[in-house]
């Protein structure tokens, strides 16, 4: 059975507070559903996306045509399963794929830019919890995310215990570190080096930042990858030319292939997108909005959980997941862990990877 | 599916409805069994990542883990039974690691290949060699089983770490056995403790 995607748009009818203090007021999700949610709601699964993610899971991204970001995962008859399962997928609250965020619309009819308040990932699962009340959906049979994805879902499980049964986080963390904040901060200042960035306030002008954000995407996208798959993909193989060219043209065939990737991001994404979304990444320590105990936010939790790492994941290692399965064993919580072996890096989640099929498909059915 | 003698007696007296740690579940049989026959909460650990795989693909909790250094992040008493089956002898100090089993579980099951079993002793005594057997089937050079033991041996430790010996169970040729001179005539032994 090929069930269609069903694209809608959930606007939050009260204020939404926000972690700063602040609140936004008339909100809205944008999200795409697969399979047919069952009359008592209980076979909901949520797929939280990563940074840089949207709510295209199954289906084509409507700028760039390409498949969804999880198709291998999620489908009719796949891990993930859609005859049996109702899947959402909403974009998070400020980024720029129709819910809101800095390039939205104001209250005075002007884009928010920079007077986006600065949100959390908190704040983003309070807006995904807002969107399961307006579907009526009391708790998920599964929530599900990799990397700010898995973000999203340990914070769901630590802030709205009740609201999931199974939590399932790969390549993530529970906490942002020194070296992670790091590379953010790299790309940031890349996008605001960009005369035009214009302090956030571009949207009317004829130039984007572009440039900055092409090179936040290429610092970034180093960090996905490990260096065994970058000399496996590239090594040291010129691009297009015989000989070195002493110049500064991508000579190099991982330069071309990173320029590719910046450039191609810039299609899709809003910088001032990028740089609220990474502040709300650096933000996250889930031990800290609990008292300074990892154990203390899952204390008395009655879902079940997931954890998962890939071996060569240097921007979220296995260090990482076991300080968060560690809390999960402290609280008493019902939960696996296991670290698969991938050549790839944190980006090994997106990729083929059949004891990851299983592993999701053992936990999620 | 049937399970490994020394499974089935720990199997048969885990009390139902009990949460369980199985310490070096394998690929989850016993933990299976636990769950589906006795209705208990069971939870896993397991070093080898393919047998943890194997384990949560079957829907149980198992986590990836090196139980001479993992078992320190439960909580005292956290289970009515800690169960190590056939570990012991793998450990880097299976003395700590009785110590945290008697920790962390109300109750332990501990198994184990008797060292001191007549094939053992006589490989030993007549080969001059370290044994290889039907229960230790593997050379000294590659054998997990770093710190071998007997039943003697075991009940000393578990007096050592003032753990009563509630039950005792012997295996030979895959059958049980009785106590009497368990130390020469058991393969495997499993023990019930609590302290």
């Amino acid at each position: 059975m090929n069930i269609a995607p069903v694209a809608r748009t959930y606007t939050i009818p009260q204020p939404l507070p926000l972690d700063s203090g602040q609140v936004l007021e008339g909100a809205q999700i944008a999200y795409e559903t697969y399979g047919t949610l069952a009359a008592d709601k209980s076979n909901a699964v949520l797929v939280c996306h990563a940074l840089t993610g949207d709510q295209y899971l199954a289906s084509p991204h409507p700028i760039t045509g390409k498949p969804g970001w999880w198709e291998r995962m999620v489908g009719p008859g796949k891990p993930i399963d859609t005859d049996r399962h109702f899947v959402i997928c909403a974009n998070v609250i400020g980024s720029c794929m129709g819910s809101t965020g800095p390039a939205s619309l104001a209250p005075d009819g002007r884009p928010y830019a920079m007077r986006f308040p600065v949100i959390t990932i908190r704040d983003m699962v309070r807006g995904l919890v807002a969107m399961l009340d307006g579907l009526g959906i009391a708790q998920l049979h599964a929530v599900v995310g990799g990397s700010m994805g898995g973000m999203q879902a340990l914070s769901l499980a630590a802030n709205w215990p009740e609201r999931a049964a199974r939590v399932l986080v790969i390549a993530s963390t529970a906490r942002h570190s020194a070296q992670n904040i790091a590379f953010h901060e790299v790309g940031r200042q890349a996008i605001m080096a960009d005369p035009a960035w214009a302090a956030g306030d571009y949207y009317a002008a004829d130039a984007r930042p572009d440039n900055g954000l092409a090179v936040a995407r290429m610092a970034a996208h180093i960090t996905y990858l490990s260096e065994a798959g970058l000399t496996e993909k590239f090594g040291r193989r010129l691009q297009d030319r015989e000989a070195k060219g002493f110049g500064f043209d991508a000579e190099f065939q991982v330069e071309s292939y990173l320029r590719y990737q910046g450039s191609g991001f810039t299609r899709r994404f809003d910088a001032n997108s990028y740089l609220y979304i990474t502040r709300a990444m650096d933000y996250l320590d889930i031990a800290e909005e609990h008292g300074g105990k990892l154990a203390n936010a899952f204390a008395g939790t009655q879902a079940r959980f997931c954890i998962v790492s890939f071996d060569t994941d240097w921007l979220y290692p296995t260090t990482e997941s076991r300080h968060v399965v560690h809390a999960l064993n402290a609280a008493g919580a019902k939960v696996s862990f296991v670290e698969l072996s991938a050549p790839h890096g944190h980006d090994s989640f997106l990729l083929e990877h059949d004891q990851l099929d299983r592993v999701v498909k053992g936990f999620v059915e | 599916m049937t399970l490994r003698p020394d499974l089935a007696a720990i199997a048969a007296h885990v009390t139902p409805g009990s949460r369980v740690l199985d310490i070096g579940c394998g690929d989850g049989a016993l933990m299976a069994a636990l769950e589906s026959a006795s209705g208990c909460d069971a939870r896993g650990m397991e070093l080898d990542g393919e047998l943890v795989e194997r384990c949560v693909s079957r829907g149980l909790s198992v986590v990836q883990g090196d139980a001479n250094l993992d078992l320190a992040n439960y909580p005292d008493k956290a289970f009515d039974y800690a169960i190590l089956s056939q570990t012991l002898q793998t450990a880097t100090r299976p003395d700590l690691m009785m110590d945290e089993l008697l920790r962390v579980g109300r109750r332990a099951f501990v198994s184990f290949p008797n060292f001191a079993h007549w094939r053992t002793r006589a490989a030993l005594m007549l080969g001059g060699r370290m044994p290889v057997t039907r229960a230790l089937p593997v050379s000294w050079y590659e054998t997990e089983n770093i710190h071998h033991v007997t039943v003697e041996d075991f009940r000393d430790l578990a007096r050592l770490k003032g753990a009563k010996i509630e039950r005792a169970w012997y295996f030979s040729n895959e059958k049980q056995i009785g106590a009497p001179a368990a130390n020469w005539r058991a393969e495997f032994a499993v023990f019930e403790l609590s302290r």
